[in-house]
């Protein structure tokens, strides 16, 4: 499902080709496993950066990139919308899978 | 192109002795060298296809139609690899194979679903290959649990044991799954598309849900056949099938069932996938003029080519003949004496157990919605003991439910006492089935990639708030069911106490819809009036709970029959207040 970002302040998501496992595009437009470390992008680089992962895309390195809203807390990245805050730490019913199992996270559900 | 399975289709078997003693018996199909030929040239192909997608030399646009026909999801955290279990029925050997693989592969569990299925959240895309070539290796496999072709045929989950039965409807789900798998006219449909059967009036396959749905029965003569329905779903539009004919003869089915795709397949709308599915065909055309259409592409066909010959069935017959039961008394005195000394059994006994054919058996259904507990999922180790108990005590059989739980179905009543005890041992003795903590929940947000809200942690919780089993046994029958979305995967059209969740402004939120039910008397459920937020959802299922209690008959009176009785408005002036 595509989300629909209308916000100012957006990042990008994917999942990883190879293994499905979610990432997020970092400033440097390198990917990253962990939403915090996305970047938070603003006016025209949010284009520029749904254009890099679009490459990627191409690239085989990822899939199903889209943007989503997302606000910095203390220099991190937090979704806004629940899926995508879910998607950031991994299942809410098993805290040993996902994201949220291989490090404490500044999102919270 | 007539793909009517043919006689020599259904030869003996000639694998030879691949499965344990006591699984020779158990009621599954066994594939000829055929079949397993087939299996493990389409993992090789699939095998190729990856490849050349890592490669580069397929776009994910030309890949995805490609790992759907085989299974694979991408979801919100990962991959997910759908496994086809034919009309629920697994043997020990499967069951430890899917053990391993959610061990190896996986994170150490499977979900069972409402297809009867079982799915694994977290697989690399480079490793499915293997996974299903591990699969093949026990005659399964994940051929058309995707896409928009006739997907896994679902039965009534007590076939071939239950005392009630017409005929046994694995033989018939078997046929059906012969004759649509891979047929060319039924590669493309409109959408995807759904059969159930249930082999007794009491559908325990929830057939007016279903694209097709049928029930066994017999004419006055005796000769077996089936009641046909059509056009039934859930989803965004949900609708109860429509009767097409009281009576279609068995060897009749195949013929029957092909109009009704043919006329699905050309009428059927392609240019709004909301609008795709046959209810919205029926619908809109009407019964009556949906009926007159399949009749006349009936009558043109050739039924005497596509007719279902006697033989072809006592084929596949003998794949599901009961196993090899003994004689014994109808009373068992150690059963009868555990039930006295032991109140948590009998417990158990009440709303675990249904009565099977045979004097001295009985069939046993093992819950996975332990209180608080994650409905359908199991973990491998789970896995490994329930397939050590199925052939210590049932033939090296078992059987998945449309209900997201697991059933033994020829235990002897002497062995029920220590049968039970080892599924406590496990953490799956609750006692439960039918009752209020029994929820069916679609995986929801917290894996899926469709849904708006959580199903899981809402059914955990009212689990929780229902801990106390003697207050469920109390409660009685109550059969609430969950989805994260309209799109309907846990049912909440057809739940006694059905909820939705939606998203409101980003956050979660769920209507309760009351009245809805799946069986004989089945019916659609009525949205209850504005929804509750996540935490106050529990407190609103837990307001009805309370409401029945205090306005049922008596005990004996059930919550769908109260409902039935007094109508819906006590329910929602003690969720919303006088109107």
């Amino acid at each position: 499902m595509l989300v629909k970002a209308r916000g100012p302040v957006q990042a990008v998501s994917a999942n990883r080709l190879s293994d499905g496992i979610a990432v997020w595009l970092g400033p440097d437009h390198r990917w990253v496993d962990r939403v915090e470390e996305a970047g938070a992008f603003e006016g025209e680089a949010i284009a520029q950066a749904l254009e890099a992962a679009k490459a990627d895309m191409a690239a085989r390195l990822v899939v199903d990139v889209y943007p989503l809203d997302v606000r910095v807390e203390d220099g991190r990245t937090i979704p806004t919308h629940i899926r995508e805050r879910m998607k950031a730490l991994g299942p809410s019913i098993r805290s040993d899978l996902g994201k949220q199992a291989e490090a404490p996270s500044a999102v919270i559900l | 192109m007539n793909h009517m399975p043919q006689p020599s289709d259904f030869g003996p078997d000639n694998a030879g002795p691949r499965h344990n003693a006591p699984d020779r018996h158990a009621g599954v199909y066994r594939y000829d060298e055929l079949d397993k030929e087939f299996v493990f040239q389409r993992v090789e192909q699939f095998r190729a296809q990856v490849e050349r997608r890592l490669k580069g030399e397929l776009t994910e646009d030309e890949f995805k139609p490609l790992r759907l026909m085989n299974g694979v999801y991408l979801q919100l955290h990962a991959y997910m690899l759908r496994v086809a279990i034919p009309y629920g029925m697994l043997d020990s050997t499967k069951m430890r194979r899917l053990a391993e693989i959610g061990r190896k592969w996986d994170r150490g569990y499977g979900h069972f679903t409402t297809r009867q299925n079982l799915q694994f959240n977290w697989p690399a895309l480079v490793d499915v290959p293997e996974m299903l070539t591990a699969l093949a290796e026990v005659d399964m496999h994940a051929i058309q649990t995707s896409g928009n072709c006739i997907r896994n045929v679902t039965t009534d989950h007590f076939c071939g044991a239950a005392a009630d039965e017409i005929v046994d409807p694995r033989v018939y789900a078997e046929i059906l799954r012969q004759w649509s798998t891979l047929h060319p006219e039924f590669s493309f449909l409109p959408r995807k598309f759904k059969i159930a059967i249930s082999g007794t009036p009491q559908d325990r396959a929830a057939v007016r849900t279903h694209d097709i749905g049928l029930t066994a029965t017999r004419s006055e003569a005796g000769e077996v056949g089936f009641t046909v329905y059509a056009g039934g779903g859930q989803g965004r539009s949900p609708f109860l099938a429509v009767k097409l004919r009281d009576f279609v003869a068995e060897p009749e089915l195949l013929a029957y069932l092909e109009a009704i795709l043919r006329v699905y397949n050309q009428y059927g709308r392609r240019d709004n996938i909301y609008k795709a599915r046959i209810k919205i065909l029926v619908h809109e055309l009407g019964a009556e003029e949906f009926t007159r259409l399949v009749e006349e592409e009936y009558a043109r066909m050739p039924r005497a080519e596509y007719a279902l010959a006697p033989e072809v069935v006592e084929a596949i017959q003998t794949h599901f003949a009961l196993p090899p039961l003994t004689a014994l008394p109808a009373e068992s005195e150690a059963f009868d004496e555990a039930k006295r000394s032991d109140r948590a059994f009998a417990r158990w006994t009440k709303s675990n157990l249904h009565p099977h054919r045979a004097p001295g058996y009985a069939i046993a259904t093992i819950s996975l919605k332990p209180v608080g507990g994650i409905p359908g999922d199991v973990t491998s180790d789970q896995m490994d003991a329930l397939a050590e108990l199925a052939d210590r005590y049932s033939f090296g059989e078992l059987r998945v439910t449309h209900e997201q739980n697991l059933v033994l179905a020829h235990v002897r009543k002497d062995d029920l006492y220590p049968l039970w005890q080892a599924l406590e041992a496990i953490g799956l003795g609750t006692a439960n089935v039918g009752l209020v903590s029994d929820i069916i929940a679609c995986p929801g947000l917290d894996y899926c990639a469709l849904a708006n809200a959580r199903s899981i942690p809402v059914s955990q919780a009212i689990s929780e708030r229902f801990a106390d089993l003697d207050q469920q046994h109390d409660i009685g029958e109550l059969k609430i069911k969950i989805s994260g979305c309209i799109n309907a995967c846990g049912h909440h059209h057809v739940g006694h106490i059905g909820i939705l969740g939606v998203d409101k402004k980003g956050e979660e939120f769920y209507q309760i819809l009351l009245g809805g039910d799946a069986g004989p008397n089945a019916a659609l459920a009525e949205i209850a009036g504005p929804g509750f937020d996540y935490d106050g959802i529990v407190d609103a299922v837990e307001t009805v709970v309370k409401t029945y209690l205090s306005v049922r008959s008596g005990p004996q009176e059930r919550f769908i029959d109260t409902l039935a009785r007094l109508g819906h408005a006590p329910f929602k002036e003690a969720l919303y207040g006088a109107a």
